[in-house]
């Protein structure tokens, strides 16, 4: 583990910013080129949303990897938060511009259908995360930072819901998502007391 | 029933497939041009019914037997045997008993139909489908007098079916509609699409065709067919009742509880395809509504 965590060391954040958009345009030019199949709105809007939950599982491990385990990726930690309401971001624009396109759908489907109001929530719950995931704001809150930044658990939840309920029939994919959530976030419940007790040495709560 | 008629030889066989589908667009567009005329000025004609690609017809399909991504079907269908092939038919008729595919094609004149095709899941397609009117068979098999409804069922093979591993719905898939909806000239059993034999994702050997229903009641690959006295209970019905509806006809004006039905995506449009209004009994009306006098469609939705 400690080889592993050497070696994430020399990895440079920028490289993952740079890896984590690579897929959003690859994806975009196969809707373009016939890639996706011949419905490409909904499968870009599909692609999109699950690497959204898959990078929102990764951020959400991330702790419980370096308690657990020992493996450190908390240098990552705010690249992946980005990168996954970055994700969230161009799913929700596929949908809003290339999907429904009628506004007045748009908001009748936000205000009348839960799984989309659930959605939506989520989103709104991720916008002072990413606004605050900088080195100034981490400074400027201080205290709070930490606190606020908890909503990830709240938007975790909802964007696991969310795709539990907009699937037809009884389906295992979603299931696992929320499941995977479900159990990081209890991971944590223990580990309320193991951190205080860690947290007095820490320089500064970069995420 | 007049002649047998086998699906040996293809449309594409007489004509070249590209010339087949030019020559069919400029008789639409004649049509509608006729049409327009007739109306004196009148600034609506009816939209010529193009159909889709083949490609398009044959990869986007759901048949959650092989899976519930749409990929699925075109990639594990061909597990599916499909010959021999019979379809049990019983319940209240003269002459139950299994019928094969080919003693069935055998009594039906086969037919050409272009329909449009709504899924409940807000796309669309138009489908050029080879089959006859469900009628006939029905006629064939004697529908005794207390009849009232008519249900059907898809083929249930875990071991050719990987999607059935799942309980995704309570297998095997099951459909049913109204005797009179049945009897209805437009409901036909599909046996192929562009002059050739049905590909399994697309409901091989023979699947019904209701194009005023949302697709779901277009059940695939049948091999029961059931004249009963009550209405019978559907796959998507039992799985989810407040959502999927028995009658289930196409109608922009009730949603389902999760999406809008008001407008629709015809496949094929790309990345930058607008959406289309959903018409009310999928552009069937004239020859559908009336099965629905007085009735609250949006109560029986």
């Amino acid at each position: 583990m400690d080889t592993a965590n050497q070696l994430l060391r020399h990895f440079p954040v920028w490289a993952v910013y740079l890896l984590g958009t690579l897929p959003a345009f690859w994806l975009f030019y196969l809707g373009l080129t016939g890639g996706l199949g011949v419905e490409p709105i909904k499968a870009l809007e599909y692609e999109y949303g699950e690497l959204a939950l898959q990078l929102m599982v990764l951020t959400l491990s991330i702790s419980p990897m370096r308690r657990l385990l020992g493996l450190n990726l908390m240098k990552f930690r705010r690249s992946i938060g980005l990168l996954c309401f970055f994700y969230v971001s161009c799913h929700l624009l596929v949908w809003l511009v290339l999907d429904v396109q009628i506004l007045g759908q748009i908001l009748a489907d936000i205000a009348k259908r839960p799984y989309i109001t659930i959605g939506m929530g989520g989103f709104v719950l991720m916008l002072p995360l990413a606004l605050t995931s900088n080195n100034f704001s981490v400074r400027r809150l201080g205290r709070a930072w930490p606190r606020l930044h908890k909503l990830t658990y709240a938007a975790g939840l909802l964007g696991a819901l969310h795709y539990v309920m907009l699937v037809k029939g009884f389906q295992i994919e979603p299931l696992f998502y929320l499941g995977a959530v479900v159990v990081l976030l209890a991971l944590r419940l223990p580990a309320a007391q193991f951190q205080k007790r860690q947290s007095a040495p820490r320089a500064s709560g970069r995420a | 029933m007049a002649r047998r008629w086998t699906n040996d030889l293809t449309l594409a066989d007489a004509t070249p497939e590209a010339a087949f589908w030019n020559r069919r667009q400029i008789m639409a567009g004649l049509a509608g041009s006729g049409l327009a005329a007739a109306l004196g000025g009148q600034a609506y004609a009816e939209e010529a019914l193009e159909p889709n690609t083949w490609e398009e017809v044959t990869n986007y399909c759901n048949f959650y037997e092989f899976g519930t991504g749409k990929g699925d079907p075109p990639k594990y269908a061909d597990l599916m045997t499909t010959k021999p092939w019979s379809v049990k038919v019983d319940g209240l008729v003269d002459k139950p008993g299994d019928y094969s595919f080919e003693q069935i094609l055998g009594e039906m004149t086969l037919e050409e139909r272009i329909y449009r095709f709504r899924c409940v899941e807000a796309w669309s397609m138009v489908v050029p489908w080879q089959g006859f009117e469900l009628a006939d068979l029905l006629d064939m098999a004697g529908v005794q007098k207390g009849a009232k409804y008519v249900a059907f069922e898809t083929l249930y093979r875990p071991s050719e079916m990987p999607g059935t591993a799942y309980k995704v719905l309570d297998w095997p898939y099951r459909e049913g509609l109204r005797l009179d909806e049945a009897m209805n000239p437009l409901t036909m059993m599909a046996t192929g699409i562009f002059g050739k034999p049905l590909p399994n994702q697309n409901g091989a050997p023979l699947r019904l065709v209701v194009p005023w229903k949302y697709g779901f009641k277009s059940i695939k690959s049948v091999v029961r067919i059931t004249l009963t006295d009550q209405e019978p209970p559907t796959s998507w019905n039992m799985a989810n009742g407040r959502e999927y509806g028995f009658y289930s006809n196409v109608n922009p004006d009730v949603s389902h509880p999760r999406w809008s039905q008001a407008s629709e995506r015809r496949i094929g449009g790309g990345l930058f395809a607008k959406r289309q209004p959903t018409l009310m009994f999928n552009g069937y009306g004239k020859e559908v509504a009336a099965l629905y006098d007085g009735m609250d469609l949006a109560k029986h939705f």
